[in-house]
């Protein structure tokens, strides 16, 4: 214990004048995979946003004649079933599965830990409402319900959004009441309460920081489901809709040639992938950082 | 010490664990010996290694991290360091028992209580299943549970009775050496009375060894034969109870009776022991008290003598035979 | 153990308190009908063994559980049920001091924050540099080293972070503490360098404790008064001196007699206390503690009063005058 005193003692300089936001943004990027993840995921938010400089051509553009081409140097990654080149398919198509993966995630997130955080403070009817309400939600299957809910607002990128991350809202709240239900019996939220802190600062200053690290993995690893998802809809015409290049959507439609052409599915494939993994790394440090006992 | 009556004999154990790169010496060179009947308070505050020790006897320290560095355990002529784990196995349950300081968590909470007792009855014994259950009934009514309470399951007792059922455990296979691991800290001081005193008369009744570990100078002095105190892993003062308890040395153990608020004379103020124990990954040279020490001198940083100053009272400690019998 | 004489208008009246719980099985009576008071500079002890409700008593009498029934008056103010900012004007002037040392810090906050926290919620430090001095006032004052300020509770051993708990608890300067068993988790010389800074800042400070515990020698230690308690009523309530000296109910006797003593001399004579002991979900009318008194009779199956019997001295049993 004296040790780790010591410790600190040297840190706490280095710490001085820097904001918690900040001195935490840096921590996060203090490990190795962490930094991994957090290059990789510019290098490919960076590819994505600058798509006319790196893509070559245009991503709509059909040349029949070379369909179903195998990678060369004229087309990185092949073309698909009309010609048109994969690379540029890929870049353009990444701006939306990108957006809707990430954005649709962290909606999900913040739905499931808030209904969460109020079930599990709040116990009792509270609770019994809330998380009944969580069973009915998800015994509806997700797809269903993205379809059924997507049908309802109408194709568009906000709306997409939304669809995608209202399936995966219960299972937030009920992996954020679970951690609750081991942490709400712990002193400090009465002393928390001794002191004056409303209910809404209890909540969501004492008790959510200390639930949270579920909640981070569960997020970034559901970026890469939520992406596939994504493609369900454009498949059926509800999400974004065809011509327009996204990841998921390339994916359904590489399927039928599989056994022949399996360039079509692997590169969309790597993709998400490499994008999941880099939020993932990424989400592992955000974890660690804001856990103090890990900090060294 | 009559070398023909030790039963259990444990010479310079040492035992290390090591946790992210740091090397905590959690037990430093402990030696005592055990007799037949005899019972050995082992006192000392969190973290001193107390049941470390008790664990190490028994060689059921999670390894790694706990490493046993060196010394031996001999019980009855037996070196216990050296035998197989299949040999081990014989032992623990059947010649050593352990009694845990938790009761609620020590109990499998879907077995009814006479049903966990039989199971390791049967482990040790060549019983058949009836023989087995009636040897488990008298066990129950030996620490007081009526036998109906047989088929009942943990949730349904209190924590004293948790407790005589994790005793009774202990006790089924007529252990010869007890490890009690302060059994008695998670019950209430009237039913901490009740487990006492059965423990004393079973012991008497069994002619049982045991090594009582606890953080209670009361505890100590109501049930044990002898006291070793234990300070970063040492035992830094070895006595009879009485001599003990009227003669205390150590300059630790003097703090230890000073932050006692006492129940018998009116102090106004507590005299702690300063400071904090020390970190077990860098122990200060010599003495590993003379940091808190009220007259650590500059002789404590150097290796210091373990030395009888009394007829079997042992003290690791510089000026304990030169000021026997005052106290601070 | 401390003389003192208390007169005047007290701190905090406690009047015929009662607190149930619904539980499955029926109603739980933690806190049945509890009377008592508490002067400025007064240390009440509450002692009983778990489960009797002294925990529930201490978080009811300062708001963070709801009586069923009952007042508690501060300062002749009845503080039992108001809310808004009238409870947060009460909340600055009575806090708790937890038992856990573990779990009643937010593993997330440092400990310049978790001190500062409760200065920031009264609004009365405008500026940032106005706060920083307060809390290093605050952590000097209970003894925690400066250089700990960025430090997280991992980062300390029970003791600093009980040190911390009571400087939180000390931040807007409290009339009244309930100190909910503050030593019980720490080792003896430990608990002793807690205790002594306890009885150093009544001193200084002024302030009244009402010090729950389940240990009798800390009790004698620190406590002006004493409570006993058994399944949520009160036994026996009287000063320190006359609780150790000449104490009447039957469980005080037993509770006394069940401290394993230091003295090696005297073999320990115990009160032998048969007998399960009673639930307190719907309990019977007469004397909680009758399955296992030694000394029980008929009578005591009526409802029991807690009656004066001397100046100062109240218990609750029936057969009182018979036994002693």
């Amino acid at each position: 214990m004296m040790a780790k005193e010591k410790i600190n003692e040297t840190t706490n300089k280095k710490r001085k004048k820097q904001s918690r936001f900040i001195s935490t943004f840096k921590r996060v990027f203090e490990t190795v995979p962490a930094k991994t993840g957090g290059i990789l995921l510019i290098f490919i938010i960076a590819l994505c946003v600058l798509a006319p400089v790196f893509a070559g051509c245009d991503p709509n553009e059909m040349d029949m004649a070379n369909a179903l081409a195998k990678p060369s140097l004229q087309h990185l990654c092949g073309t698909d079933n009309l010609g048109r080149d994969q690379w540029a398919r890929i870049l353009y198509g990444g701006r939306y599965s990108l957006a809707l993966g990430i954005i649709g995630s962290l909606f999900a997130a913040v739905g499931g830990t808030s209904l969460g955080v109020i079930a599990g403070y709040f116990g009792g009817q509270t609770e019994n409402l809330i998380m009944r309400f969580c069973d009915v939600w998800s015994a509806i299957p997700g797809t269903l319900l993205c379809i059924v809910i997507s049908t309802a607002l109408g194709p568009g990128f906000f709306n997409t959004i939304i669809a995608l991350s209202i399936g995966a809202v219960p299972n937030g709240a009920r992996m954020t009441r679970g951690q609750i239900l081991a942490e709400r019996t712990k002193e400090y939220l009465e002393a928390a309460e001794a002191m004056n802190c409303s209910k809404v600062s209890i909540m969501f200053k004492h008790l959510l920081p200390n639930v949270i690290s579920p909640t981070i993995v569960g997020t970034t690893m559901g970026i890469g489901a939520t992406i596939t998802q994504a493609a369900t809809l454009s498949y059926i015409g509800l999400g974004v809709q065809p011509p327009t290049p996204e990841w998921g959507a390339m994916l359904s439609a590489g399927k039928s040639y599989v056994t022949s052409f399996p360039h079509l599915l692997l590169y969309p494939g790597i993709a998400i992938g490499l994008t999941t993994l880099a939020i993932n790394l990424m989400g592992d440090g955000l974890r660690d950082a804001l856990d103090p006992k890990l900090r060294k | 010490m009559d070398e023909k009556n030790t039963f259990l004999s444990v010479k310079d154990m040492e035992v290390i664990y090591t946790s992210a790169g740091d090397i905590v010496h959690a037990v430093n060179g402990v030696s005592f010996e055990l007799k037949k009947g005899e019972s050995l308070g082992l006192v000392g505050e969190t973290g001193a290694g107390k049941t470390t020790i008790a664990r190490a006897i028994l060689r059921i320290l999670p390894d790694p991290p706990a490493i046993l560095k060196g010394g031996q355990v001999i019980l009855d002529g037996q070196d216990l360091t050296r035998l197989s784990e299949e040999e081990m196995l014989k032992i623990r349950g059947d010649k050593i028992a352990m009694i845990f300081q938790d009761p609620m968590t020590a109990l499998n909470p879907l077995m009814t209580v006479g049903d966990q007792i039989l199971e390791v009855l049967m482990l040790h014994n060549n019983f058949s299943k009836e023989e087995g259950c009636k040897r488990v009934v008298e066990i129950l009514e030996m620490v007081g549970i009526p036998r109906e309470r047989y088929v009942e399951f943990p949730h349904q007792f209190s924590g004293g009775m948790k407790q005589r059922v994790v005793i009774a455990m202990a006790l089924a296979c007529n252990p010869e050496l007890l490890l009690a691991d302060e059994p008695t800290t998670a019950l209430d001081v009237t039913i901490q009375a009740q487990v006492l005193e059965m423990i004393q008369e079973l012991k008497k009744k069994l002619n049982t060894s045991m090594i009582l570990i606890t953080h209670d100078l009361g505890v100590v002095a109501q049930t044990c034969d002898n006291v070793a105190v234990i300070y970063a892993g040492q035992i830094v003062e070895y006595a009879e109870k009485i001599e003990l308890f009227d003669h205390p040395a150590h300059p630790y153990t003097l703090g230890l009776f000073g932050s006692l608020p006492s129940m018998n004379d009116d102090v106004e103020r507590l005299h702690p022991i300063s400071g904090m124990p020390p970190d077990p990954t860098d122990l200060p040279p010599g003495c590993s008290f003379w940091p808190r020490c009220p007259k650590a001198t500059a002789a404590c940083k150097e290796e210091i003598p373990y030395k009888e100053i009394a007829p079997g009272h042992f003290c690791r400690c510089h000026m304990a035979g030169k000021q026997e019998g005052s106290s601070l | 153990m401390k003389k003192k004489e208390f007169s005047g208008s007290p701190l905090i009246e406690v009047k015929h308190l009662k607190k149930y719980f619904n539980v499955p099985a029926g109603t739980n009576h933690a806190v049945d009908d509890v009377s008592f008071t508490i002067h400025k500079g007064e240390t009440l002890g509450v002692v009983g063994e778990s489960g009797c409700g002294k925990s529930t008593l201490g978080r009811t009498i300062i708001r963070l559980l709801e009586a069923t029934d009952g007042q508690v008056l501060l300062e002749g103010k009845d503080i039992t049920h108001v809310q808004g900012e009238a409870l947060k004007k009460v909340r600055e002037q009575v806090q708790i001091i937890f038992q856990d040392p573990y779990s009643s810090l937010n593993p997330r906050l440092d400990i310049s924050r978790t001190i500062k926290e409760p200065l920031k919620r009264s609004g009365r430090f405008r500026s940032r540099a106005e706060l920083m001095k307060e809390t290093a006032e605050l952590m000097d004052l209970v003894g925690i080293d400066e250089r700990l300020r960025e430090a997280y509770p991992h980062e300390l051993d029970g003791g600093r972070r009980q040190r911390v708990g009571i400087a939180r608890a000390l931040a807007l300067r409290p009339k009244f503490i309930v100190c909910d068993e503050p030593v019980s988790a720490l080792d003896v010389s430990i608990q002793a360098q807690v205790l002594n800074l306890l009885m150093d800042l009544q001193d200084e400070m002024g302030m009244a404790y009402m010090f729950v515990t389940h240990d009798l020698s800390v009790v004698r230690h620190i406590s002006d008064n004493i409570c006993v308690m058994y399944l949520g009523q009160l036994v026996e309530k009287c000063s320190t001196q006359e609780l150790f000296s000449n104490n009447l109910h039957p469980y005080t006797k037993a509770l006394l007699s069940a401290i394993p003593s230091t003295d090696v001399h005297n073999p320990m004579k115990r009160i032998q206390l048969k007998g399960e002991i009673a639930s307190p979900i719907n309990p019977k009318p007469g004397c909680r503690f009758a399955s296992r008194c030694p000394h029980a009779a008929d009578a005591c199956r009526e409802p029991q009063q807690l009656v004066e019997v001397s100046e100062n001295h109240f218990v609750s049993c029936c057969r009182v005058a018979e036994i002693n």
